[in-house]
């Protein structure tokens, strides 16, 4: 049996020289849930993100990942033991076409990612998985074209199809919807609903409607601490959260 | 999927690059093209300095896989083209070898210095991996200048006979020699586009277009770093080697950093990441080497003024831009 907590990081630490980022976090985030990591501009969250997948080297804490203690991985290791991130900047390969980002993805597991001999014509047989992941996301007319001359919205669900052609375990986003239109924001937040069945995802998110009606749990960051913790109702009720935010002068995205 | 268009009907304006079977017929008419002129050249043109085009574009294609392909920028190719020259030259001259047994110990020994020095320079990035590379091919020029009794010292290794290949084909004649090469040239570039065009080549392309998304999507990167670093000084190898044989000379010249440079200029001059601009790159280099030789050394100062001209004027290169005017891939 896997333990009910998927990823469980306790006292997690980061100082940027004298400067502490992220200052002894807790994060319980339960199987099967999909978790929000919320807070005001420069809370942490995208640091906290960094370290829980080992893209930073954690001053102090320690992170476990279905009870295993992941702190001494490095952060290939973790994606492939099946905890995938996003992140906050669009994250695509600009000169592979649309196409080719997703089937990187698929590719790996099928072990013949070093055969510098053979034809990338044996990947062919990945072209079914590739367009169903590109249908779910809305981008199979896009196939052919270059992931950099994407606009930005495009960016960001071609991202979550590279991410979903892993089929992570649990999935890390960092603000997948920030930049997008309502209507993409929709389409997205549905997409995330559809995927989470048989997954655990954590996202970032500063659209709080969206994260009121997406999200199970919710913690709140501010100046690397965590403030608050709960559903959305108790979240949003919680004086001290009220004022992080209009302290801070609000996020932004909504 | 109920909502499975909604991103894709407003943007019909968007122009699709093919790269699609429509690409490949062309690069496959390029390649035809390509041994054709390989085929008929020596028949027009004097085939030693052909050989000595090819020997470069051979260096250039090596580079480029790296940097092109890898995004690694290295200022230390002249280790891996000079070695291979040395190893090669000393072979035919000290132990009488055959020329391809001299020329494969080139390559060897040029494979073995890539996957060490390579490993020690992956681990650094950007400007810090192209110092790594330079002050390590810096190490070989210091090696090579006090090793006379192995590299002849300022003389070089010279004067020795090129050997029958296989025992059979006499190399003496340059018109034997010219199709040897020419061969060997050809297969090489089928086998960079082979490499380019494969599922590590598609993994090193991702990795040079954003690494830490590689990363996340559980790619070792380094081992791919690597793995790109040694077969582009196996192959800068290969062309130091059979450039030795070809002018029966190893010098201090083909360890220089002054080499590597040439290697980035014929590169960026031609274009950068697309498979024929190394070519056409070492050939527009070679060529104006010859055609100003008696301008001494303002040959430099010129071709110093072309780089510059170019990064300027149309910085993907001659192919790069070609390939931007027909928005296909080169
Ligand atoms: N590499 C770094 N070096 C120094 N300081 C850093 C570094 N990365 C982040 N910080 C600082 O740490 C703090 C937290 O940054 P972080 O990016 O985690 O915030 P965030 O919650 O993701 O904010 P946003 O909502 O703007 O994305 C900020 O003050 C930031 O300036
Ligand atoms: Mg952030």
């Amino acid at each position: 049996m896997k333990p009910d907590i998927v990823l469980l990081a306790s006292g997690l630490t980061k100082q940027f020289g004298g400067f502490t980022a992220v200052g002894g976090v807790d994060l319980q985030v339960r199987r099967g849930s999909i978790h929000a990591l919320i807070g005001p501009n420069g809370a942490g969250k995208t640091t906290c993100f960094n370290l829980l997948t080992k893209f930073l080297i954690p001053t102090s804490g320690t992170i476990l990942f279905n009870g295993k203690d992941i702190t001494r991985d490095n952060a290939s290791e973790i994606a492939r033991k099946g905890l995938v991130r996003s992140f906050q900047i669009s994250a695509v390969f600009p000169k592979l076409t649309v196409q080719n980002n997703v089937r990187i993805a698929l590719q790996r597991k099928g072990g013949d990612s070093f055969d510098f001999w053979r034809s990338s014509s044996v990947l062919r047989k990945l072209d079914g998985q590739v367009e169903q992941l590109l249908e779910a996301v809305g981008l199979s007319s896009f196939r052919h074209i270059l992931a950099g001359e994407l606009s930005y919205g495009r960016k960001r669900a071609l991202e979550i199809a590279t991410t979903l052609a892993l089929d992570p375990e649990m999935m890390l986003l960092d603000e997948p919807m920030a930049g997008m239109g309502r209507e993409d924001v929709e389409r997205i937040a549905s997409l995330i609903r559809r995927v989470s069945a048989g997954r655990t995802i954590l996202m970032v998110e500063h659209n709080l409607s969206v994260v009121s009606s997406l999200c199970d749990r919710i913690t709140v960051l501010a100046r690397g601490k965590v403030l608050a913790e709960g559903d959305y109702a108790t979240v949003s009720g919680n004086p001290l959260v009220v004022e992080a935010y209009i302290g801070t002068g609000g996020s932004h995205g909504h | 999927m109920a909502d499975g268009h909604s991103l894709a009907l407003d943007e019909t304006g968007m122009t699709v690059p093919a790269e699609n079977s429509g690409t490949k017929r062309l690069h496959v008419m390029i390649m035809i093209a390509i041994a054709l002129a390989l085929l008929a050249a020596p028949f027009f043109v004097y085939p030693v300095f052909i050989m000595k085009c090819l020997c470069f574009a051979l260096f250039a294609l090596a580079f480029n896989l790296l940097l092109g392909y890898g995004g690694l920028l290295s200022f230390g190719h002249a280790a891996y083209f000079g070695m291979a020259s040395y190893v090669s030259a000393y072979g035919a001259a000290s132990w009488k070898l055959p020329p391809e047994l001299a020329i494969l110990s080139g390559v060897a020994v040029a494979t073995l210095l890539g996957a060490a020095f390579g490993a020690l320079a992956i681990r650094r990035q950007g400007i810090y991996f192209a110092m790594i590379t330079l002050a390590l091919a810096q190490m070989v020029y210091f090696f090579s200048l006090q090793t006379p009794e192995f590299t002849g010292g300022e003389d070089g290794i010279q004067g020795f006979s090129r050997g029958f290949l296989l025992g059979i084909i006499d190399l003496a004649s340059d018109r034997n020699l010219y199709w040897v090469v020419a061969a060997i040239f050809m297969a090489s570039l089928l086998g960079v586009y082979r490499i380019v065009h494969s599922p590590f080549g598609e993994v090193c392309k991702a990795i040079r277009d954003n690494e830490p998304r590689a990363i996340s999507l559980g790619y070792s990167v380094n081992r791919y770093k690597l793995t790109i670093f040694v077969l582009s000084a196996a192959l800068a190898g290969l062309a130091g080697a059979v450039k030795a044989i070809v002018f029966q000379l190893a010098t201090l010249t083909d360890v220089h950093w002054s080499m590597s440079g040439e290697a980035v200029l014929m590169t960026l001059v031609g274009g950068v990441g697309t498979i024929f601009g190394p070519i056409v790159g070492s050939f527009v280099i070679v060529a104006m080497q010859n055609y100003l030789a008696g301008l001494g050394g303002w040959v430099t100062v010129v071709q110093g003024a072309i780089f510059v001209v170019c990064v300027l004027t149309f910085r993907d290169g001659i192919i790069g831009a070609l390939a931007k005017l027909i928005r296909k891939p080169l």
